[in-house]
């Protein structure tokens, strides 16, 4: 930031007050700028968590609005934008007016430190960690403001559910987090990533046994942490009616949506630069993708294109899972990920204790890890694409109202049920 | 109900009103639940947002006549309601009804259960938070509504029996479509069990969840699934045969207590999978067996039973769905009386409700099946 800004104002021959405003300006610039992508991704994935939906529900999904309905989230945003916006008369106004901005403030904040690109990143932080998981934090307070302003007993209820599931939650996931910031000696994004390589098994992920534990509980804690499935308490829809934003409508409850979509992409985001390897590319180092503009662009697609298997994973889960009860979260998380990742802490310490970096040993159980590693994801695959092929294989019933090749036929309907519906559809088909 | 809510807690509770208009009381339905925080003290249902005065309308019908109102009881088990009332007018008349007839009715009700049961468990499925495996049993519906339209011509209410018969014969190719339907739908209950029924998080939400023992399952006058998940191994199928079900050859699923204990909601839940499978099984035999012959008997226009009384029960996918019918002579009925199993169903809700967690009463109106029209009527 201060490098361009001063990079800038030398190639101007800027000096004193303008040296400083051209600085403000630039601030407000990116931060906008971060806004803008913030907003697109979270619209982006409302669109891919529909198609995807569609998908694993034998349906289509939107795919009326531009092409493959690509621009279905501008429609719907501008839909929520021209909605009356409504606040109950026994509301507390002020809270909730200010809840939205509250959650959409503190995941898009949060975008300020996603490092896209090796140059790519807003602001490089020294503390850049720790800075995601406080500012993200800001979310329990929007929730459960909105959950008390609203004045409605399921708003309520969903509001409570949420502070205790995001706050308990939080304990695990910073855990987790913790065994790769031991390992790196970093709290830095970049500095995360540099220590990684292109290669999985330069990951931290593949490290050692415990950080590969360590990712799954921080994916499980972070799919918690943003009210999905299966821990979508704070509004699940068939018990509380929709949780927290129920008497939101218009533009302020699109705020909820987005700041939860961001979200999804965001812990996507942290989970590639931590456990991932960010925008490493195989067998190129960070010096020498530093020099290319071609070699960025790649590193960027790479981190984008690990960021969304991570968010199809979320959105898989949704649609796959039913949800949990209270208790039953709860003992979830302090039963079982809290001590596990503990105990992931403790054993990344004694690693670094025990084996030195960069030893023969230390390289043994890198391979070793990503070698089980990749067994079981193949494994995993396996399995999917095995129940895809079973079901694929099966008699597909298209002798009622379907043509021979699966798509309907109002030609095919007509012959089977006579001549009214015969006369309608005419109509319809020319 | 005024009392409930009038009356001042003793400790601090918490009173949600739940429903009419909640998205998951499956119509309108409406309780009032005391709570401590997450955990329930009670439950109060309150009904009657339903109520069309059907039974009120019988009288002013002729027998004929009122077929079509029965058709409204119950959205999701028409051909039952049509059965159960077709069957009691039979009874006053004395009619015999055609061998094809009773075998074609019998072949309906089955697909209509099949249907049914397709709704509850994809809305159990639903409520406890999966959305997939209702849009999947949604989409096999479908099929069964297609086979209906090209039956009797309508995709809900059926309207296909007459007393006496049925209104229509199977059209050409019907029963070949029937059965590749059902070639497809078995394994689709296979398919649905790996997918949901054995989930680790739906085992965890329903077993050992509002057990039912089989003192209240009985005592409240639960009927059908419910009952029988209780362990009460009772079928009006099976011990108060009628119609065509003594050729028939199938089980009648029990609780087993399979993740938790007898009567739990996953008892209730599984029994009706395997229902599904032991209708796929009667269908393939009505197919194998359909008499040739009249599909309806000579009953005139309008009849006039003699005096008297009568009950006649069926089995409907929510269990044991009665008729009670006096006629005084006249060509309409003096006294009609339904007995639905929803209404038992919701009635003990209340009872058991006591401990349970707010996301745990959605489990339990769901597993118990509770129709918010067939309870009004």
């Amino acid at each position: 930031m201060e490098t361009l800004s001063n990079y800038i104002a030398d190639y101007l021959e800027l000096s004193g007050l303008a040296r400083e405003i051209l600085y403000a300006v630039l601030i407000v610039a990116v931060a906008a700028g971060v806004f803008m992508v913030a907003l697109t991704i979270s619209g982006l994935l409302t669109l891919a968590e529909r198609r995807v939906a569609g998908r694993i529900q034998s349906r289509v999904g939107p795919n009326r609005v531009g092409p493959l309905g690509l621009l279905q989230w501008l429609a719907d945003g501008l839909k929520l934008i021209m909605k009356e916006d409504l606040v109950p008369a026994a509301a507390d106004g002020p809270l909730f007016r200010l809840a939205p901005y509250l959650v959409i403030v503190g995941v898009f904040a949060a975008f300020v430190s996603v490092p896209f690109g090796q140059l790519l990143i807003a602001a490089d932080l020294n503390v850049g960690v720790i800075y995601l998981l406080a500012i993200t934090s800001l979310v329990t307070v929007g929730v459960l403001m909105s959950g008390w302003a609203s004045n409605n007993k399921w708003s309520l209820l969903g509001g409570i559910r949420a502070a205790a599931q995001i706050v308990s939650y939080e304990v695990p996931a910073v855990l987790a987090v913790l065994s790769v910031v031991l390992l790196s000696g970093t709290l830095s994004m970049q500095g995360i990533i540099a220590a990684q390589g292109g290669w999985p098994w330069h990951w931290y992920l593949f490290h050692n046994p415990f950080t590969f534990l360590a990712f799954f509980l921080y994916f499980t804690a972070a799919v918690a942490e943003g009210n999905r499935t299966p821990f979508d308490l704070p509004e699940a829809e068939s018990e509380l009616v929709s949780g927290y934003n129920t008497e939101y409508s218009g533009m302020r409850f699109a705020g909820f949506f987005l700041g939860e979509f961001a979200n999804i992409y965001l812990m996507s985001a942290i989970a590639t630069t931590l456990f991932f390897g960010g925008w490493q590319i195989p067998g190129v180092t960070p010096e020498q993708q530093a020099t290319s503009w071609g070699l960025q662009l790649v590193g960027l697609l790479i981190f984008v294109a690990k960021a969304s298997i991570g968010c199809f994973v979320v959105i898989w889960l949704r649609w796959t899972f039913p949800r949990l009860r209270v208790d039953q979260l709860m003992s979830v998380c302090y039963r079982y990920l809290v001590p596990l990742s503990l105990l992931c802490l403790a054993a990344n310490a004694v690693y670094m204790l025990l084996i030195p970096a960069g030893s023969m040993i230390d390289r043994i159980i890198h391979y070793g890890t990503a070698a089980f590693g990749g067994l079981v994801g193949l494994i995993f695959l396996w399995r999917v694409f095995h129940h895809i092929r079973s079901v694929g294989d099966r008699l597909d019933l298209n002798v009622l109202a379907r043509g021979q090749k699966g798509r309907f036929d109002p030609r095919i309907q007509a012959r089977r049920y006579g001549k009214f519906r015969k006369k309608r559809y005419s109509k319809e088909t020319g | 109900m005024t009392e409930v809510l009038q009356s001042t807690p003793d400790r601090e509770e918490l009173i949600l009103n739940m429903g009419p208009h909640h998205p998951s009381t499956h119509g309108v339905l409406r309780f009032i639940v005391h709570t401590d925080g997450e955990i329930m003290r009670k439950a109060v249902p309150d009904v009657g947002y339903l109520h069309r005065g059907l039974e009120k309308i019988a009288e002013l019908q002729t027998y004929p006549g009122y077929m079509p109102f029965t058709d409204r009881i119950n959205y999701l088990e028409v051909m039952f309601t049509n059965m159960a009332y077709a069957t009691a007018v039979e009874k006053l008349l004395g009619t015999e009804v055609p061998p094809r007839a009773e075998v074609l009715r019998v072949l309906v009700c089955e697909l209509n259960r099949i249907a049914s049961h397709q709704i509850t468990l994809g809305c159990i499925t639903m409520d406890l938070g999966a959305f997939t495996p209702f849009v999947h049993l949604l989409r096999e519906r479908e099929r069964i509504n297609d086979l209906m339209e090209a039956l009797c011509g309508n995709r809900l209410t059926f309207n296909y029996m007459r007393i006496g018969g049925v209104s229509q014969d199977v059209p050409d190719e019907w029963l070949k479509q029937l059965e590749a339907f059902l070639d497809h739908f078995e394994p689709v209950i296979d398919e649905f069990d790996s997918l949901i029924s054995y989930n680790e998080i739906l085992i965890k939400r329903m077993g050992e969840v509002a057990v039912i023992c089989a003192e209240d399952a009985v005592g409240f006058g639960l009927v059908g699934p419910n009952l029988r998940a209780s362990g009460v191994d009772w079928d009006v199928r099976r011990d108060l045969p009628y119609g065509a079900y003594p050729q028939m050859d199938f089980q009648v699923p029990v609780g087993m207590g399979e993740k938790g204990t007898v009567g739990d909601c996953f008892d209730r839940f599984i029994i009706r999978v395997e229902e599904m499978r032991q209708s796929c099984k009667i269908l393939r035999q009505c197919l194998a067996n359909l008499p040739e012959g009249d599909i309806k008997a000579k009953v005139p226009k309008m009849p006039r039973p003699p005096k008297g009384e009568v009950y006649s029960c069926v089995e409907g996918a929510r269990g044991e769905l009665g008729v009670y019918l006096i006629s005084d002579g006249t060509p309409k009925p003096y006294r009609l009386k339904w007995r639905t199993g929803s209404f038992a169903g919701l009635s003990i809700i209340e009872h058991i409700s006591r401990g349970l967690m707010i996301a745990d009463l959605v489990a339990v109106i769901a597993t118990l099946d509770v129709i918010a029209p067939e309870m009004d009527r």
